[in-house]
């Protein structure tokens, strides 16, 4: 069970071979005996997961379950949950228990799902190591001596070690995909807008999207089903049509047009990742896919343009943590200007404060033009590289980040080491497209390696079925870290 | 150009973070390293090109002006560090 698919463990529940009291109870044993060593964990409440287990066996009981009722989901600490601790990983949210639910909450909560517990993240989700955490790094769990990358690293380290069968997390540059490459899992961003951030704690508005983590394509589209969706209370949110995400999946690749972009191939890739995601390409020629060789000419800016873009929209979304209506309070202060000065040099760790210092001053009087609006400036020529791309080809695949995991602290003291993890990954965050990563093979000591996949706005049903009908093939996605196995 | 050490108290000050002296030159040496990274942007020519603001260009809805929300002063000011009447409490701003 611990390591059966979503499909798989909604027919065991519908059959009623196990119920989801029982189900609830085998993951929570798992992450009590687990969670010590990784560290993915923020909060467990076995009393709150067990009722909402209970309630979901009385649905199945009278015959009212849908896809999800009783699966217990692990979510990222960045989802605000009715009387959860939600802390999004800062000092400066230690306290506080959120008095609603986020909408993709209510989505799982409506649907019957279990609230397995609230992951380990980077604080406010600025990080791509999972280090900078207030509750302390989480391990890789195939390696523990290596980050499982970030900022959803818990939600990928808990999918990696089966300490829960499905998670969420949210992505503003890279955040689910790149800890889904590095600790071997799949992970989507959706098309900015297709889930809604409401109680989604705010990061960079303009980029942040919720998404997906699983063992698999067929659970993630399992998951979007549930997470994808209009919510009036989120402005970006998209009014359209619901799609079923797994009615596509068992399509054959015949005809599909696959781009290789020259730009994600060159210095700075990895050999080891480039040989594993070369393989990749030649899997899928032999399932019936074209290869196109295009150009993506704008993507090496992709990772300044971002680090404008990104401070900027945190330096002023952060603005609202200030001691007043919630959070942390520094005790001891002079007047107002000092309590809010004292409050957040003492709620947020050094990373979080770097970056609301590099927002400050690129939005402040006199550099707006030299640095905001010129990088909107890029950020359209790099979404301008897209649309071309996808008048050659239908998806966009190469490597998900330039190496496998890294080890804890080796780039925690260089800002810069630490952001061009995310060349890869941060393109489609600025141009708002859907973009995954999916298990394709190992590299160095061992590590796993990710393949990206990026889409048109809308095509999440093609991609995931790109990746099924790759992940029937092929048993990457299967494989288990030697430390985690009972 | 490199940020002096005023630029980042300033900055610092602006942002409402309490910063010392030592912290402000660390802090310092990093935010030069970043702004050399950004400063790649400045050899692209983007004359005539339309700032992009959004992951997508999205125009913003419009609703109906009535009352969505219901009250939940209760619950909201639950969590506030310090209340009083169902207000928020802060320190004296006018003597």
């Amino acid at each position: 069970m611990l390591y059966a698919s979503l499909k798989d463990l909604s027919a065991a529940l519908a059959q009623r071979k196990i119920s989801s009291v029982e189900l609830t109870k085998l993951f929570l044993e798992r992450i009590q005996k687990t969670n010590g060593a990784l560290n993915a964990f923020i909060t467990v409440d076995s009393e709150k997961s067990l009722a909402q287990a209970r309630a979901a066996d009385e649905r199945i009981a009278k015959g009212d379950a849908k896809a999800l009722t009783g699966i217990p989901v692990a979510h990222k600490d960045i989802f605000v949950a009715k009387d959860w601790l939600t802390t999004c990983g800062s000092k400066i949210l230690s306290n506080f228990v959120s008095p609603y639910d986020a909408h993709v909450i209510e989505r799982f909560n409506g649907a019957g799902a279990v609230i397995l517990g609230k992951t380990n993240m980077d604080e406010f989700a600025m990080g791509s190591s999972s280090e900078t955490s207030f509750y302390g790094p989480v391990k890789n769990p195939w390696d523990k001596t290596c980050v499982p990358g970030g900022s959803s690293g818990g939600s990928a380290a808990a999918i990696a070690a089966r300490m829960a069968p499905a998670a969420t997390g949210t992505d503003t540059g890279g955040s689910i995909r790149q800890p889904a490459a590095l600790s071997g899992v799949s992970g989507l961003k959706p098309t900015y807008g297709l889930v809604s951030r409401y109680g989604m704690v705010a990061f960079a508005s303009s980029l942040d999207q919720g998404g997906p983590i699983a063992k698999s394509a067929e659970d993630l589209a399992l998951l979007l089903n549930v997470m994808a969706g209009f919510d009036a209370r989120d402005s970006t949110s998209i009014e359209r049509p619901a799609e079923d995400y797994t009615l596509d999946l068992d399509k054959p690749l015949s005809g599909l047009r696959i781009g290789v972009p020259k730009e994600h191939f060159g210095e700075g890739l990895s050999a080891d990742v480039g040989k594993a995601v070369e393989a990749a390409l030649a899997q899928f020629e032999k399932l019936g896919a074209k290869r196109v060789s295009i150009r993506l000419p704008s993507s090496g800016l992709s990772v300044p343009a971002y680090y404008v873009i990104a401070p900027a929209e945190a330096s002023s979304n952060l603005s609202r943590f200030d001691g007043v209506r919630y959070g942390h309070r520094a005790s001891g202060y002079r007047d107002l200007a000092d309590m809010y000065r004292k409050t957040r040099a003492e709620g947020f760790g050094a990373e979080v404060r770097r970056r609301i210092l590099i927002g400050t001053y690129v939005l402040s009087h006199g550099y707006y033009d030299a640095y905001y609006l010129k990088a909107q400036k890029i950020r359209r020529l790099i979404a301008q590289d897209f649309v071309e791309a996808f008048k050659q080809c239908d998806l966009v695949i190469g490597p998900t980040s330039p190496t496998v995991a890294f080890k804890i602290g080796a780039k925690a003291a260089d800002p810069v080491r630490m952001y061009l993890n995310d060349i890869y990954t941060t393109p489609a965050n600025l141009a708002g497209l859907p973009a995954m990563s999916i298990p394709c093979g190992f590299g160095n000591g061992n590590l796993p390696v990710g393949l990206h996949i990026t889409g048109n706005y809308f095509a999440e049903a093609r991609m995931l079925q790109v990746a099924h009908q790759y992940q029937k093939a092929t048993d990457w996605h299967l494989r288990r870290p030697a430390g985690i196995q009972p | 150009m490199p940020l002096s050490l005023q630029e980042v108290q300033r900055i610092a000050e602006l942002a409402r973070i309490g910063i010392s002296d030592a912290e402000a030159r660390g802090v310092r040496s990093q935010l030069n390293d970043i702004f050399e990274l950004i400063g790649q942007m400045q050899r692209v020519n983007t004359e005539g090109i339309e700032p992009m603001s959004h992951g997508q260009d999205m125009k913003l809805r419009l609703r109906e002006d009535i009352q969505t929300e219901r009250d939940r002063r209760t619950q909201f000011l639950a969590v506030a560090p310090e209340k009083e009447q169902g207000l928020y409490l802060v320190p004296k701003v006018i003597e």
